[in-house]
């Protein structure tokens, strides 16, 4: 049962920033309001942080320009670029610098401008030579290509898919930092807008600024910060493909892999879990996850997200946020699993707070379905 | 000259002349694509090219939708060939809606902008 992963390190700070529309702001200033808002939860100061792991949607060396732009000499960076599940994988590498006296204080950021900036997805992507010459509208028609494969082998349909987004929404409707909160019926889902077959408009996430952060400690100290500590009981990451003309199997994701690891690391399953925080950059995310992690068997996800199983007050707690879908998702969302995992924990959520969270699920994807990271996160109770 | 272009434009110069050409793992048999010097199934180096049957089906299919003005919505897919290998492409002849998963194609070297390019169309029979 004892990894030796298994709560080495602790958050013991988080924040964010423009969430929405943050006129005027760039991307480096959303990450850094998001970093001095982590720090001061913590209590710490920028000149604190020794460890800096950061990538952006801009620049060929974005740990550097943060660490420059925060005016900090970090003595460890991690800019490993794995698209939105770089942040969950941060938490693997933190964990490590910290145990191995590497770093003190870990801070992991995140800010993107994408929606003031240029209204659309920005993303650092160039279509691969052997996908380009068709026009796949990069993400979305990789991730239609894995829900249309979805669908002919277990008969997913499109309103299970829509009862993801309604689910999202219902959670973001309680919660006021949520970018999108009318009200969502399966109906709208269904008569939005096709982009490219099976996924509508409304089955994609936002587009959205916003920035996030994150800072880690060596578990042995996490007690002396003003916060109750969320300590990381296990962190995997499974890499697969990164075109989607690679994925081996259209219906079956590395979160197989990553979440086996991550739940034996953390010495728990997937029935102990008491929330979880999936990046759902489109509708067709959170059933493949729901499966792929365990939570049920797969080819059954869709019929496990209908009729509001996932919503408030349903039989699984499932991004509580709101999600991608319908709270934040500035380019890169993977950061938001971790910081609504650790407030959930905490007992702070600033939507809809759970009663006894003691255990949560952060998952991160990145790429196109090509990048898998799973983290288990808990209270003390849980050491 | 030929021999010292690399697996990318070894593969190119055979869509130039019209013609579909795979590797083949000469230690596992197995046939890859996209063109590489290793195999990625074991490891092997030992690729040979071999030309494709052009035989196949689609495993994965959308359709990206786009204003008539701006041509109209069009397919994109992923087929399968006989050898095994996997590879985008875009099934043509027919409404981008009626391609389905499992529909049998043909692979022919077709043209996309100028460039040549892996395209299909409903096999027949």
């Amino acid at each position: 049962m004892t990894n030796e992963f298994r709560g080495k390190s602790a958050i013991v700070g988080v924040g964010h920033a423009g969430f929405g529309e943050a006129h005027g702001q760039t991307a480096y200033d959303i990450m850094a309001q998001s970093s001095l808002t982590a720090l001061a939860d913590a209590g710490l100061k920028l000149s604190d942080v020794d460890g800096l792991f950061c990538t952006m949607m801009e620049d060929s060396m974005p740990v550097l320009m943060a660490a420059e732009y925060l005016g900090i000499t970090p003595r460890y960076i991690d800019g490993t670029m794995s698209g939105g599940s770089s942040f969950v994988n941060y938490l693997t590498s933190a964990t490590m610098a910290l145990e191995m006296g590497l770093c003190d204080v870990a801070l992991i950021c995140y800010g993107s401008n994408q929606r003031t900036a240029s209204g659309k997805l920005v993303t650092a992507s160039k279509l691969p030579p052997y996908e380009g010459p068709y026009s796949p509208r990069y993400p979305i028609s990789g991730y239609a290509l894995a829900a249309a494969r979805h669908m002919h082998e277990y008969g997913t349909t499109r309103e299970n898919l829509a009862d993801v987004a309604v689910a999202a929404r219902a959670w973001a409707s309680h919660n006021p930092e949520a970018f999108m909160r009318d009200p969502l019926s399966r109906e709208d889902v269904l008569a939005s807008r096709m982009i490219s077959d099976p996924l509508s408009k409304l089955d994609c996430c936002l587009v959205t600024d916003g920035g996030g952060a994150i800072v880690l400690v060596r578990a042995e100290r996490a007690k002396d910060f003003p916060n109750a500590p969320v300590y990381v009981l296990g962190s995997a990451t499974e890499s697969s493909h990164r075109q989607v003309s690679q994925m081996k199997d259209y219906a079956t994701t590395a979160a197989r892999e990553s979440g086996k690891r991550a739940f034996a690391m953390a010495g728990v399953t997937p029935a102990d879990i008491d929330v979880v925080e999936l990046y759902d950059a489109f509708t067709i995310n959170t059933i493949l996850f729901l499966e792929d992690l365990g939570f049920c068997k797969k080819g059954e996800g869709g019929a496990f997200v209908s009729d509001g199983r996932i919503a408030p007050g349903g039989a699984l707690a499932v991004n509580t946020n709101g999600g991608g879908l319908s709270c934040v998702h500035p380019g890169m969302y993977g950061i938001f699993t971790i910081i609504e995992a650790a407030r959930q924990i905490r007992g702070d959520a600033p939507g809809i707070q759970l009663d006894g969270v003691d255990l949560a699920v952060a998952h991160g994807n990145g790429g196109v379905l090509s990048s898998q990271v799973t983290a288990i996160l808990g209270s003390a109770s849980t050491l | 000259m030929e021999n010292s272009l690399g697996p990318d434009a070894k593969f190119r110069d055979g869509l130039s002349k019209g013609q579909i050409n795979l590797q083949q793992c000469g230690d596992c048999s197995q046939f890859i694509f996209f063109p590489r010097i290793n195999c990625p199934h074991c490891g092997g180096t030992s690729l040979t090219w071999q030309p494709a049957s052009g035989m196949g089906e689609v495993h994965t299919t959308t359709t990206v939708r786009r204003r008539p003005e701006s041509g109209g919505d069009y397919n994109v897919c992923m087929i399968e060939l006989s050898e095994g290998v996997r590879m985008m492409s875009r099934v043509d002849g027919i409404d981008p809606h009626d391609v389905k998963i499992g529909m049998p194609i043909t692979a022919f070297v077709g043209d996309i902008d100028g460039a040549p390019a892996v395209l299909c169309k409903p096999a027949e029979g």
